[in-house]
């Protein structure tokens, strides 16, 4: 497409793109408009993904990396295939890509591999992974639950200590906070951008401090893949995980990226077939990264339908998109904003921030006001979106969420706006 | 606002929301239960009061404390008042009659049964959203765990119990 950085997407370029996802059609509620606010939960898919992976399936399906005949050799090269594409997508090389089943899945491989290699698996090359009583795990406030419990269980297993970032009143990550990397941080794991106030986190001062210490870094980049331009290998950290789903692909695939030296010190987690090298009776020799990571017969289809979705964004461009969205993110919170009886939770003006915008209104509990929004035919997310301690944090219980995709029009945000600003009198608040 | 959404949320709920009866925990019970809903953070601390003077033990009141959307606290609200005085068995029946009315996707029950529930009926509309059954369950489901720990005398649940779809 022809826009730049600086354009937002036009008329016809996004009714174009509205077109190509089938479900926007469809009504919910009898006959209302369907209007998706809740891609931060999980983005819809465009044709050319569903049709990715329904091509695989009518053409080409055969269990990949074993077997030889030609079935086999396509589906294993489409599969590589797509792991090259979403690898350089985020700027990595294809082979420090592991596939997992989601962003959760790839979290929990690195803390269950930091767990092996604390019991002396992979020894000696896994040492700088290892943790025991003496170090700490360093998380923030403004976790998905998915960064925040893998680490607590972790420390639980391993006698290591959890220390945290804290987070401001706005939601932003508290830099004067930075003092609990110490000597004794081993990792560092943190959320690119949060799902719920949609404050990107200070990346490069975080990785300065950790890298100050030795310590290693994860990043969460669940909701910064989708609208982001993302650049792993240029943010210096040295894990990151993301999800398919939440970036117009399928759900049941996400990845991690791991930095290849890291990667080739890790112990395996999950075991058995298509992971290994030598299988005697009583012992094993592990395939290289990433092989070593994905054991058992893999989601090929899934593969190729991200394929489609990274090819679909990237078509778009990042770049473009990220303008785009900027745009609509500050319609979003300036109609929210000004609504009376309603406050947003994290930042209330669009600098460094996504399109995910969680509020509180005045008296109406959360579920209430995503019902009727609901009746308009309005998706929005509504509870702690995994993520309690940020709420607590924030003095809320559960919030509402409305989030923004590439579809999302600013008609859209304009009718979700006018019925929220109806709810409080709905309710019979003052 | 839209007609779905007056036949769910009756005047009854919108009233018992605002107004909730029973608010407020108060000392002397014979059981109390804790439950939340990890859905959406939902959750209530529900005592029952017990009169253990004639032959069978009566359910003097209940008091309770939580935070939730206004369906679950309309219902534990509309709960305190219908099971004010009643044997255990009848509350018990109450319950089990509320979870039928949960469980028939917005189709009302027997009138009989109807007119046990009294302003409980007014939930009717609940049961066609999946999501919000447990909501209305909620203080329900306290209820009755409440009265089982009260009649074996065990110490409270202080953990959550049952529910779980923490998404
Ligand atoms: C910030 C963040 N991290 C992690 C996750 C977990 O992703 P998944 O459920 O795809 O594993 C999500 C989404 O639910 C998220 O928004």
């Amino acid at each position: 497409m022809s826009t730049t950085a600086e354009q937002t997407l036009t008329a016809a370029e996004l009714a174009a793109v509205r077109a190509d996802f089938p479900l926007l059609e469809r009504t919910v509620r009898d006959g209302q408009p369907l209007v998706y606010l809740d891609s931060a939960a999980t983005s819809q898919k465009p044709e050319c993904v569903i049709d990715a992976e329904q091509d695989f399936y009518l053409r080409r399906n055969a269990a990949v990396h074993r077997g030889a005949h030609a079935l086999a050799e396509e589906a294993t090269t489409a599969y590589e295939e797509a792991r090259e594409t979403v690898a350089a997508f985020v700027g990595v090389a294809s082979d420090e890509l592991v596939w997992t089943k989601n962003a959760t899945e790839a979290i929990n491989l690195v803390a269950y591999a930091m767990s092996n290699a604390s019991v002396g698996r992979g020894a000696p090359a896994s040492a700088a992974l290892a943790v025991g009583p003496d170090d700490e795990i360093v998380v923030t406030e403004a976790e998905h639950h998915a960064n925040l419990v893998p680490w607590q269980e972790l420390c639980a297993r391993t006698g290591a200590a959890l220390r945290y970032l804290t987070v401001t009143d706005t939601g932003r990550i508290d830099l004067t906070s930075l003092d609990v990397i110490t000597e004794r941080t081993k990792l560092v794991a943190l959320t690119h951008a949060s799902n719920v106030t949609g404050a990107i986190s200070p990346v490069t001062e975080v990785v300065a401090a950790a890298r100050a210490v030795g310590a290693l870094v994860l990043l969460d980049a669940c909701q910064s893949v989708p609208h982001l331009p993302v650049d792993l290998k240029a943010l210096d950290v040295d894990f990151a995980a993301f999800s398919g789903h939440k970036m117009l692909g399928p759900t049941g695939i996400g990845a991690l990226y791991g930095r290849r030296e890291l990667l080739e010190a890790m112990p395996p987690v999950l075991t058995g077939g298509s992971m290994v090298e030598v299988v005697t009776m009583t012992s094993t020799t592990y395939a290289p990264p990433p092989t070593r990571f994905e054991a058992g017969t893999q989601m090929v289809a899934q593969s190729v339908g991200w394929q489609a979705a990274a090819a679909y964004l990237a078509e778009l461009g990042m770049p473009a998109l990220a303008a785009h969205e900027a745009h609509l993110t500050a319609h979003l919170l300036d109609r929210v904003r000004t609504i009376d009886g309603v406050q947003i939770l994290g930042p209330s003006t669009p600098e460094d921030r996504i399109g995910a915008v969680a509020f509180v209104v005045d008296g109406v509990h959360p579920h209430d006001v995503g019902q009727i929004l609901d009746a308009a035919g309005i998706a929005i997310r509504v509870g702690h979106h995994c993520a309690q301690p940020l709420h607590r944090r924030l003095g809320v219980q559960s919030s509402a969420r409305a989030s923004i995709g590439v579809h999302t029009t600013i008609a859209e945000i304009d009718y979700f706006a006018e019925h929220l600003a109806r709810v409080r009198e709905f309710f019979g608040r003052p | 606002m839209n007609d779905a959404m007056t036949q769910l949320y009756q005047q009854v709920i919108l009233d018992h929301a605002r107004e909730r009866h029973g608010y407020g925990l108060v000392t002397g019970h014979a059981g109390e239960s804790f439950q939340v809903n990890p859905t959406c953070g939902d959750e209530i601390r529900l005592r029952v009061h017990l009169d253990t003077t004639g032959p069978a033990p009566l359910l003097e009141r209940v008091s309770w404390e939580g935070m939730g959307c206004s369906i679950s606290q309309a219902s534990a609200s509309v709960l305190t008042d219908l099971v004010r005085g009643v044997s255990v068995a009848q509350a018990d029946e109450l319950a089990e009659t509320f979870r039928e009315l949960m469980n028939s996707r917005g189709r009302s029950l027997s009138s009989a049964k109807d007119e046990m529930l009294g302003d409980a009926a007014a939930f009717t509309g609940v049961a066609q959203y999946p999501a919000r059954i447990k909501c209305a369950l909620l203080g329900w489901m306290a209820l009755r765990d409440a009265l089982a720990h009260a009649l074996t005398q065990a110490p409270p649940a202080e953990e959550k119990n049952g529910m779980n779809n923490d998404d």
